[in-house]
């Protein structure tokens, strides 16, 4: 067992993830392929959910990466590689992303002929939405994502080993870089793959809103991810209730962003009342689905906020795995309620899927064998960056 | 304790975080409660070090943050559905979306106040702002660069020896020994300070006021401000009388303008021949006249039933045998002069648009009142477009 200055030693994760890992991709794979030859219009709608929330993930650790390098925090060091392992999801996406491509006409009504016709609106965005431009702007951003992503990975592992200082301000200039692009890119991503499922309706806060989620998902699977690591001795003693405190002011803080922009987008449509734009709402407020939409009130913000408000909890290990669950899951059904409402292949009626629940399986054990593959191959520290014993000692 | 009576505290002094963080933890260690750290900045770690549990203040911010959020919440919904109830922009009476943003802003604005006042006044003491340590050497050497530990007679286990020994061991340098003050003085309120308090204000009003408006006034842009005309209801100088204001001379008419022969009259003499020939333009214009201008209070069949919900008298059914057997003329003369509640609307409506009016209601009234002849017609207008409408 090699054991570094900060006195890190270094574990093995368990081999039994690998078989959970294996176990619940294989069923969940198995089971969308099932549901794709059936019913291939409804399964990749569901498949989209996930999809995205694999884009959450990934898209929104690296944020975070790059957020720790671009503002310099030192008391995230500790954390950042396991932000690092769960942006490896990038590189698969290019390959994930193809059944949707394959799908594309079951998914998105502006690839049909006839529906762009009937409106004028449709006409005019056809510069913007129409197949090829998607899918090189799609495969362009991944590829600028995993570009990346490359390269500020790369330079924090090779740091491990040569302890060399100058990388840590590389990648500042890769991170201050990849800041900007990544506001643009997931404006495009939100725009592309969610909100032009009903491409007659548009608002332009929607890429803020998916990133307000964004970053909220990847912080609740970063504070879950912590401290079930924590607490099973695989990361540093030093690592105490103070870290998972900021960890949770963090989540708190989010939580009241979505919020704030949630509600803008809601606020200036209600007042406006213009029937283009409450159209989006008023699908998501017939029928089952105005449960649905309650519900994201209050599961994505209500109660994370009243139980994140103290001090206490955000202190204590236990509660905030609970939470940090929790978020996971609202997250997952605010991406269920954008993408399903406006479901085209079926006259806009929605109906409910086995398919639905298959997915998200898979893409769980997807995350855990990425996890337990770079586990074995690398450090759960970043051993080597000259922030870190800063970042260990770190107290409130 | 019975060598100085006016011992306040024991203070000492350090060099370095790391050590006033080490000598905090054994000074808690040591089984003292009533000690205080000053540092010239904020020292991470030291709430743990010290032992110190979580702040108060929060309770006093969530206290007042979600009694400022009820209130305006409540209040916004008083003002807007019970005490005046009042539409806007066609939204329901109580529309709490629209109160979300001045909630949110009214949470914040009480909770930080809330925060600052209840810190200020709570936890600091407020008005008084004196404190023992604020005449010694110690505090004036933590603000600068040092780090310090006080340690306060008032301690259960304090005895000034032993704490002088204790500090030594723990490194500390220049023990100070601070003593209570003689006399505490209540300084804020006194007659002497409101006086100067007063005349300060009354002296930064005025000279505020005579710079702005007397020494400093410069006029941005003069070419406006001054103009060589008269203004509505002045005098002037220019006319013998001293109005600026004339009156049109006697027996002119206003261009394109036809005078009414019974101007204020009650009762027409002859009353005028409706001038227009209904054509369904006309008919399509008098129906959108009667419903902006007539309906509110006549209701949109002239039935008499008001949507204003008594807050002004209804108007009268217009399909009485009194009012369809009125001429035109006597029609227009009511609309032109007003009738009892009804007031004049010759301002509002051009006189075209008066007699389309009165061309529509005569439409309404003939459609409450059908001649048999009328069925046969809408009995061959069904025919012709093969429907079944009458059933």
């Amino acid at each position: 067992m090699p054991s570094t200055e900060v006195g890190y030693v270094r574990r093995e994760l368990p081999e039994k993830l690998k078989t959970i890992g294996l176990s619940l991709f294989a069923v969940g794979t198995g089971l969308g392929i099932i549901g794709f030859l059936i019913n291939p219009e409804r399964t990749s709608l569901s498949y989209l959910v996930t999809f995205m929330f694999l884009v959450s993930i990934g898209i929104g650790s690296l944020f975070l990466v790059a957020l720790e390098y671009a503002v310099g925090a030192d008391w995230s060091t500790p954390f950042r590689r396991i932000s690092e392992f769960l942006a490896a999801v990038i590189p698969f996406l290019l390959i994930l992303v193809i059944p949707l491509l394959l799908n594309m006409r079951n998914i998105f009504p502006w690839t049909h002929k006839s529906i762009v016709n009937s409106s004028e609106l449709l006409k005019g965005k056809t510069a913007y939405l129409n197949i090829p431009f998607f899918i090189i702007r799609s495969l362009g951003i991944f590829i600028i994502w995993w570009v990346f992503y490359y390269f500020i990975i790369r330079n924090s592992r090779k740091q491990d080993s040569s302890k060399d200082q100058l990388l840590t301000k590389k990648n500042v200039n890769i991170s201050s870089g990849f800041i900007p692009v990544f506001g643009l890119s997931i404006t495009a991503i939100a725009f592309d793959w969610m909100m032009s499922l009903e491409p007659n309706w548009f608002s332009t806060i929607f890429g803020v809103y998916y990133f307000s989620g964004t970053v909220w998902c990847a912080l609740a699977a970063l504070t879950l991810i912590v401290i079930l690591l924590n607490e099973r001795g695989y990361l540093h003693r030093k690592i105490d209730s103070e870290h998972y405190y900021t960890l949770g002011l963090l989540m708190f803080a989010f939580t009241v962003f979505w919020a704030y922009i949630a509600f803008s987008q809601y606020l200036l449509i209600w007042y406006a009342d213009l029937p283009d734009e409450t159209i989006w709402f008023m699908h998501r407020w017939i029928g089952p689905w105005k449960i649905v939409s309650l519900a994201i009130v209050f599961t994505h913000f209500i109660f994370p906020f009243f139980y994140l408000l103290s001090y206490k909890v955000k202190m204590q290990a236990k509660k905030l795995k609970f939470i940090a669950i929790w978020i996971l899951c609202a997250h997952l059904l605010d991406l269920y309620w954008l993408v399903m409402p406006g479901m085209p292949s079926n006259g806009y009626q929605y109906y409910f899927s086995w398919t639905d629940l298959v997915f998200p399986i898979a893409g769980v054990g997807l995350l855990i064998l990425i996890f337990k593959y770079l586990s074995q191959k690398y450090n759960l520290l970043p051993i080597g960056d000259p922030k870190l014993q800063r970042g260990l000692d770190f107290h409130l | 304790m019975s060598e100085n009576k006016n011992l306040n505290s024991v203070a000492a002094l350090f060099d370095t975080p790391n050590k006033i963080i080490n000598a905090a933890k054994k000074v808690k260690e040591a089984g003292y409660t009533k000690f205080d750290v000053n540092t010239p900045y904020p020292v991470h770690g030291m709430d743990k070090a010290m032992g110190l549990g979580q702040s108060k203040i929060g309770y006093v911010t969530l206290f007042f943050g979600f009694a400022g959020a009820i209130f305006i919440f409540l209040f916004m919904g008083w003002t807007m559905a019970i005490n005046y109830p009042y539409i806007v922009g066609g939204k329901p009476l109580f529309p709490f979306q629209a109160f979300i943003p001045i909630t949110f802003e009214v949470t914040v604005l009480c909770g930080s106040i809330a925060t600052v006042v209840g810190m200020l006044a709570v936890f600091f003491n407020l008005p008084f702002l004196n404190h023992p340590i604020h005449d010694s050497n110690y505090i004036k050497e933590v603000s600068i660069d040092k780090f310090g530990v006080v340690i306060e007679a008032q301690d259960p286990i304090f005895e000034r020896d032993k704490v002088t020994e204790f500090l030594k061991s723990l490194g500390g340098e220049k023990i100070e020994y601070i003593n209570e003050p003689e006399k505490e003085e209540f300084k804020i309120l006194q007659p002497k300070f409101i006086l100067f308090l007063v005349v300060v204000a009354a002296l930064t009003s005025f000279g505020t006021f005579i710079t702005l408006n007397k020494l400093m006034y410069v006029v941005p842009f003069n070419w406006m401000d001054n103009q060589r005309k008269s203004n509505p209801q002045s005098e002037t100088n220019f006319f013998y009388d001293g109005y600026a204001m004339r009156t049109p001379v006697v027996g002119t008419v206003a261009k394109e303008f036809m005078p009414y022969p019974y101007q204020g009259q009650a009762q027409p003499e002859v009353p005028l021949a409706n001038p227009t020939l209904p054509t369904e333009q006309l008919l399509k214009m008098g129906q959108e006249k009667f419903l902006t201008f007539c309906s509110p209070c006549h209701g949109n069949y002239a039935q008499g039933v008001s949507r204003l919900k008594g807050q002004f008298p209804p108007g009268p059914t217009l399909h009485s045998a009194k009012i369809i057997g009125y001429s035109d003329g006597m029609i227009y003369n009511i609309i032109t002069n007003g009738q009892n509640a009804m007031p004049s609307y010759a301002y509002q409506i051009p006189r075209e648009q008066r007699w389309a009016i009165i061309d529509y209601i005569r439409v309404l009234q003939r459609a409450q009142n059908p001649n048999p002849s009328d069925f046969q017609a809408i009995k061959e207008l069904n025919k012709e477009s093969g429907k079944n409408a009458v059933n």
